[in-house]
């Protein structure tokens, strides 16, 4: 075949004539384990390889792609990194993506329009090495519509101009998929608007205090270093000018948040860090103007400038966000962008936002539902687990009312749209769920709990001292010390204590994928009384992962005709035994091809909808299903046999050979996360699910802990409402849909996810589910982090004591205000980044080898 | 010593020149992705010629019994 222009609907550039000749260098074959990789995506290729000249590929998209590239002159694209392709799993063509060319979408998705082309930023996860980057950056190599391309590589972002005249959207988006990098379009994405951009002002703001800082701590110089210029008037009055002009967009600009909110805590009557921050600003920034006006002295500039950027470098570490992450995404996220709509005309790829009442719209085998619907043809299984928490799949009939947000397992079905989209049941249900964890966080930060007490020391000392001067001094003198105690008070090192060491924490769970919201996140971890764990997709796997076979043992070549029959069903059941069969190691490692080869068919095969399915399979006839079908069919099924809804009888030749059981497992670990767990914390468990393993989970977590079973959404959250109330600090340790309420009323909402960067409910620390286990090492790193910020916190209260000594006696030179104030600021920041380094490597959190960006 | 004042004025000059370059570069977004350039350089050098390759890196130039 060959991804020529055709297959895809593009008509691809023709290829130039200095092209490098397709390389086939001798046996530059890669080899594992004894198989070959293939040379494009590196999956070990089995029987179906495909050889070309010494070079090996997996499936034919593979080799499709590698011609595709090397025609293009692209071949470098196999130089950058090893085997840097993707497996493309299905042929797309541009049709599929047809909805992408709606009027209404595309006005969505282009940021940007003008006569010679679009630009369109494409969310696309699979980008992950070099060569991705390099390939998209060369996009216009292979289709003349297509202009300059860039990859944000953090956000997983291609942002790519193109002229529509040339190319359209779809016929863009089916190129991309079909080199394996599919965009991924979700509902949230039509809402999106590039605002701007908060990070430039902050760094505007730092660079500016950056810069006068250096500037106005040399013309400083001859005055520290008492030199002669120093007793020239005009030369002082120049350099102290000059110093207050460069001082100025510092105190007005870069301070400005500062003077926000030390004013909005002024409005609110509360006490937080800042006010005696801008107090300290302003102390320092009304006497330099003074003394350099009158002539009396050369002013604190150098202090206030270098203050303010190092509190502003202190934010500005604070502020690291995780691009490629969203902590706030709401269940629009997870919806599709698209459903197959059926008119008269046959079928058609609309967009979710066009759906409108009365529409028909066709689900297939794992697409979510976007709207309430009622069921018309077909038998629905959907899937609620994102929504309700509840494992197994509901069945529906032709004329039930069927909820948005479920999944479709098995077959297709047609449903006929009854409420639109924005006022269906999970819409409903997220925006109660929002309103009402609205508002419920009120968390003081121990920054802020600490400054009450600061502020109210640094005003006793400070009107204690003016008065005390006062009574045996002049006034000027008790002004005088009045400021320079609020000067020296200034908790600059104080207020960068929190933020570098809990940040350079945070850092280091990021380099470990464990991402924090922000570093305050570690505060209330460190606070945590209660922990409330969420089961199914949490604790346990989210799908079946272990068989177990009860009855005498079957002979390979039966084993294997069973799971060739099981192949050809639809039913959830039959394809999880399919794969478990195949791969017991629970079908993580993705390499042995899970479709039997094309030789191992059923000579025929018949599914009972519901009930089971029936073939034969070289010679042997048989029958897999429930045992109420079976025993209908006239096989003696044994009495004691057990029947659950995980159960798959087997009849061979007619006669009854046992079952195969199909278990949800614990999470390895989790037995020892209870255990470590249950001494130091409150534990409990809700689920949406059946009460069926209570016992198991009874065991697990001991005789105190609540185990709730059945819960909704609501009750989830009200049990955390209710737990707050009586004073626990409650971390809530979840993954779907269905525990987004309680996610967000929790103090910390852990999500956890099968991989990072797949969608998770709006959280506070996004955890990756094989990670479930090291929870405890995770609380103890962050009660530990706290520890460090109060070392921290003594350590500049020490230098606050030996500044404030100097000052009440009068004796606060700005040259000790310059020494100081760095000093202080520097000992702290480099104490805490040290001590939080420290704490974070021996916590016990396992490491991560190897490097994300290398990670397939 | 006047000259003094020239020299404090040049330098100033010339820093606020770097300012406002500084100022530009963050407008114009190039802080805006401080991860992609680090990655986009790896790939910017055309590859060596192939026979310093092979030289460099004997050991996957051999062929192997892969049909």
């Amino acid at each position: 075949m060959g991804f020529t222009g055709d297959s895809l609907g593009v008509a691809l550039k023709p290829s130039t004539a200095h092209q490098e000749p397709v390389e086939l260098e001798s046996g530059r074959s890669l080899e594992a384990e004894g198989s070959v990789l293939c040379q494009h995506c590196g999956t070990p290729c089995g029987s179906a390889a495909i050889s070309k000249e010494n070079l090996t590929f997996c499936c034919r998209g593979c080799l499709a792609v590698f011609e595709l590239l090397h025609q293009h002159g692209l071949g470098r694209f196999y130089d950058l990194s090893p085997t840097p392709g993707l497996r493309v799993a299905q042929r797309l063509d541009a049709a599929q993506f047809a909805h992408l060319d709606d009027p209404l979408v595309l006005e969505r998705l282009v940021d940007y329009r003008d006569e010679c082309g679009c630009r369109v930023t494409l969310h696309i996860p699979a980008i992950h090495c070099v060569a991705c980057v390099w390939l998209l950056e060369n996009l216009f190599q292979l289709h003349e519509g297509i202009g300059r391309s860039e990859v944000n590589f953090l956000r997983r972002e291609l942002s790519v101009m193109f002229d529509p005249q040339r190319i359209r959207l779809s016929q863009l988006v089916a190129l991309l998929a079909s080199l394996g990098y599919e965009p991924v379009f979700q509902m949230g994405d039509l809402g999106r608007r590039n605002g701007p951009t908060k990070p430039v002002r902050l760094w505007l703001q730092l660079g500016i205090a950056g810069f006068a800082f250096g500037n106005v701590m040399m013309l400083s110089f001859p005055s520290y270093l008492g030199l002669e210029a120093h007793h020239s008037p005009g030369i002082r009055l120049f350099l102290g000018l000059v110093s207050l002009g460069l001082s100025f967009p510092v105190f007005f600009y870069s301070a400005s948040d500062y003077w926000r909110s030390a004013w909005q805590a002024l409005r609110q009557r509360t006490v937080t860090l800042e006010l005696p921050i801008a107090a300290g600003l302003l102390a320092l920034f009304g006497q330099s103007l003074w003394e350099i006006l009158t002539q009396t002295g050369e002013g604190y500039l150098d202090s206030l400038t270098g203050l303010v950027f190092f509190l502003l470098c202190g934010r500005w570490f604070q502020n690291k966000t995780y691009e490629r992450l969203s902590f706030d995404r709401d269940y629009q996220a997870f919806f599709p962008l698209s459903v197959t709509r059926r008119t008269e005309a046959g079928e058609e790829v609309v967009p979710v936002a066009r759906l409108r009442v009365g529409d028909r719209v066709r689900l297939r085998h794992g697409e979510l539902l976007p709207a309430d619907a009622r069921l018309l043809e077909g038998t629905a299984e959907m899937d609620y687990s994102f929504v309700t928490g509840e494992s197994e799949p509901v069945r529906r009939h032709p004329g039930d009312l069927l909820y948005a947000g479920g999944q479709q397992v098995g077959g297709p079905i047609e449903v006929e749209v009854v409420k639109p989209v924005s006022q269906s049941y999970l819409s409903t249900l997220w925006a109660r769920l929002a309103r009402s964890a609205e508002g419920q966080r009120n968390f003081q930060t121990l920054t802020n709990r600490l400054s009450r007490w600061f502020v109210a020391g640094v005003a006793a000392v400070a009107l204690g001292s003016a008065v005390a001067w006062g009574l045996t001094s002049s006034l000027p003198m008790a002004l005088k010390t009045f400021t320079a105690v609020l000067i020296v008070a200034c908790p600059c090192a104080l207020a960068l204590s929190a933020p570098f060491a809990l940040g350079t924490v945070q850092r280091w769970l990021a380099r470990q994928q464990i991402f924090l919201k922000n570093s305050q996140v570690l505060e209330r971890l460190a606070r945590v009384t209660t922990i409330v764990f969420d089961k199914t997709g949490t604790l346990t796997t989210a799908g079946s992962d272990r068989i177990r076979w009860v009855g005498p043992p079957l002979e390979p070549a039966e084993r294997e005709a069973v799971c060739v029959l099981a192949a050809q069903s639809t039913h959830p059941l039959a394809r999880q035994l399919v794969g478990l069969i195949q791969d017991p190691s629970g079908g993580r490692s993705a390499g042995v091809p899970s479709v039997p080869a094309g030789a191992d068919r059923p000579e025929w095969y018949r599914e009972h909808p519901g009930r089971g399915i029936e073939g034969q399979v070289q010679g042997l006839e048989l029958w897999l299903g429930s045992a109420h079908w079976l025993r209908k069919r006239g096989v003696s099924v044994p009495e004691g046999c057990i029947r659950t809804a995980h159960s798959v009888h087997v009849a061979i030749g007619g006669l009854y050979r046992g079952s195969f059981q199909l278990q949800r497992a614990l999470r390895p670990g989790t037995d020892r996360l209870a255990q470590t767990l249950a001494g130091r914390y409150e534990l409990a468990l809700l689920s949406g699910d059946q009460a069926r393993e209570r016992a198991a989970f009874e065991q697990l977590f001991g005789r105190g802990a609540s185990l709730l079973f059945h819960q909704t959404p609501e009750e989830k959250q009200t049990f955390i409402h209710q737990l707050q109330q009586r004073g626990r600090t409650v971390m809530m340790v979840g993954d779907g849909l269905n525990d987004a309420g309680a996610l967000r009323q929790s103090d910390v909402g852990v999500a956890v996810v099968e991989d990072i960067g797949a969608f998770s409910p709006a959280s506070d620390v996004i955890l990756e589910a094989r990670r479930v286990a090291e929870l405890p090492e995770l609380l103890g790193l962050a009660r530990r982090a706290v520890q460090v910020v109060y070392v921290c916190f003594a350590l500049s209260i020490l230098y606050n004591v030996a500044g404030l000594t100097l000052a009440v006696q009068g004796r606060l030179s700005p040259l000790v205000a310059a020494i100081l104030m760095p000093l202080s600021s520097v000992t702290v920041v480099s104490a805490a980044c040290a001590l939080g380094l420290w704490q974070a490597r021996r916590s016990g959190l396992t490491t991560w080898r190897g490097k994300e960006t290398s990670e397939p | 010593m006047s000259v003094i004042y020239v020299l404090i004025g040049l330098s100033l000059l010339v820093a606020t020149g770097f300012l406002v370059a500084f100022i530009w570069a963050v407008r114009s977004g190039q802080y805006e992705d401080t991860g992609t350039p680090a990655l986009r350089v790896l790939a910017e050098e055309p590859p060596a010629p192939r026979r310093d390759r092979a030289v460099d890196t004997p050991v996957r130039s051999i062929p192997t019994d892969v049909p």
